[in-house]
């Protein structure tokens, strides 16, 4: 089996237990996908899956697309991804993946991939969260600054910023894994799984939801 | 259809009826207490000074004065740990949120009693109604 999904973030809302201990959840709906690709350690030096998720007009797709998606005997996809597998892949191109995979025993946690929402240009504050500058004791203009960045002349090296100094700039909209998410629910009729807590993007973001790494 | 999806996923969760009460009104909250084995039912009472959200995210909170002190709890509507709302008394409110009455001390904590004389006028305007 495939331990991983494409899917759609729903929106979030709350699940209460008998006792009434609210659960916060993210309502994903994953699937169905369609394996487009088989890739075997033979041909292509690993084992994979290609998986296809959200239809979309031929016309704003293109001719490679088409045929590739053609030859698992369906229409293109908006979103295609790779999976890597550990073994062999035991599907067949044109099979169709459902929620199902996560059933049973087969996923209680789960990672999922998003990217994240843009934040636009931040300060180091937000962005790296510094400190900043005192409020006042003669701090002028000054208050949410990085502060010093390096010596002026550091011995050998001559005048620099080292590489990957921490500083103001453009946060968000990067790949981000939220590992080792409780699965609680599937619900197989409207392809959709709860998951505890929260996962990366706005309503609407393409996520990866696959088996968790970390924990079973 | 995000949204519909969302009710849906919601719609288990929620109570057939839920409780019928107003910002203002005296209630007995009935809350479910689950000790080890045993469960038994406490009853919080106090006024309703807030009534907030929509869905499964409908909540109330009721202010009451334990020993002096001034003590407020919150609760979600749809709780299966809610069991019941008894409405004692109900207030003559003009406002949907009564945090003034944490300003008040004494007698002047009192809600006048909303009376209802007239089968028409059972909801008039200065019920300041956020039930939904």
């Amino acid at each position: 089996m495939i331990p991983a999904l494409l899917g759609t973030k729903m929106g979030m809302t709350l699940i209460l237990g008998e006792q009434g201990v609210a659960e916060t959840v993210t309502v994903v709906r994953a699937g169905p996908c369609v394996v487009l690709q088989v890739k075997n350690k033979e041909s292509d030096g690993y084992d994979s899956v290609q998986l296809g998720f959200r239809d979309v007009k031929p016309h704003r797709s293109t001719k490679a697309m088409i045929g590739h998606a053609a030859k698992a005997g369906t229409g293109p996809k908006g979103a295609v991804r790779e999976v890597r597998l550990d073994a062999p892949a035991t599907v067949a191109v044109g099979d169709v993946v459902t929620v199902d995979v996560f059933a049973g025993d087969a996923a209680k946690y789960v990672d999922v991939v998003g990217t994240t929402k843009g934040k636009g240009f931040q300060g180091v504050m937000k962005r790296h969260g510094f400190g900043g500058m005192p409020g006042s004791h003669g701090t002028e203009r000054k208050h949410r600054s990085p502060g010093g960045i390096g010596a002026s002349a550091p011995r050998g090296t001559g005048r620099s910023v080292k590489k990957g100094k921490r500083m103001a700039g453009h946060m968000g909209q990067i790949r981000c894994t939220t590992s080792a998410l409780k699965l609680l629910k599937i619900d197989a009729e409207n392809h959709l799984l709860l998951i505890r807590g929260s996962v990366p993007g706005p309503v609407g973001a393409l996520l990866l939801v696959r088996r968790s790494k970390k924990r079973g | 259809m995000s949204q519909q999806l969302m009710n849906l996923v919601e719609k288990p969760y929620l109570k057939a009826s839920p409780p019928e009460f107003h910002v203002g009104d005296t209630v007995d909250v009935q809350c479910r207490i689950v000790e080890g084995e045993k469960e038994r039912i406490q009853i919080f009472n106090g006024i309703v000074i807030a009534h907030q959200g929509r869905g499964i995210n409908e909540t109330f909170t009721v202010r009451r004065i334990v020993g002096n002190e001034g003590v407020e709890r919150k609760y979600l509507v749809h709780s299966p740990g809610v069991v019941d709302i008894k409405v004692r008394r109900r207030g003559r409110v003009r406002r949907a949120k009564l945090y003034y009455l944490r300003q008040r001390i004494g007698k002047a904590r009192k809600l006048r009693e909303l009376r209802i004389h007239h089968k028409k006028a059972a909801e008039p305007a200065v019920l300041a109604t956020s039930a939904v």
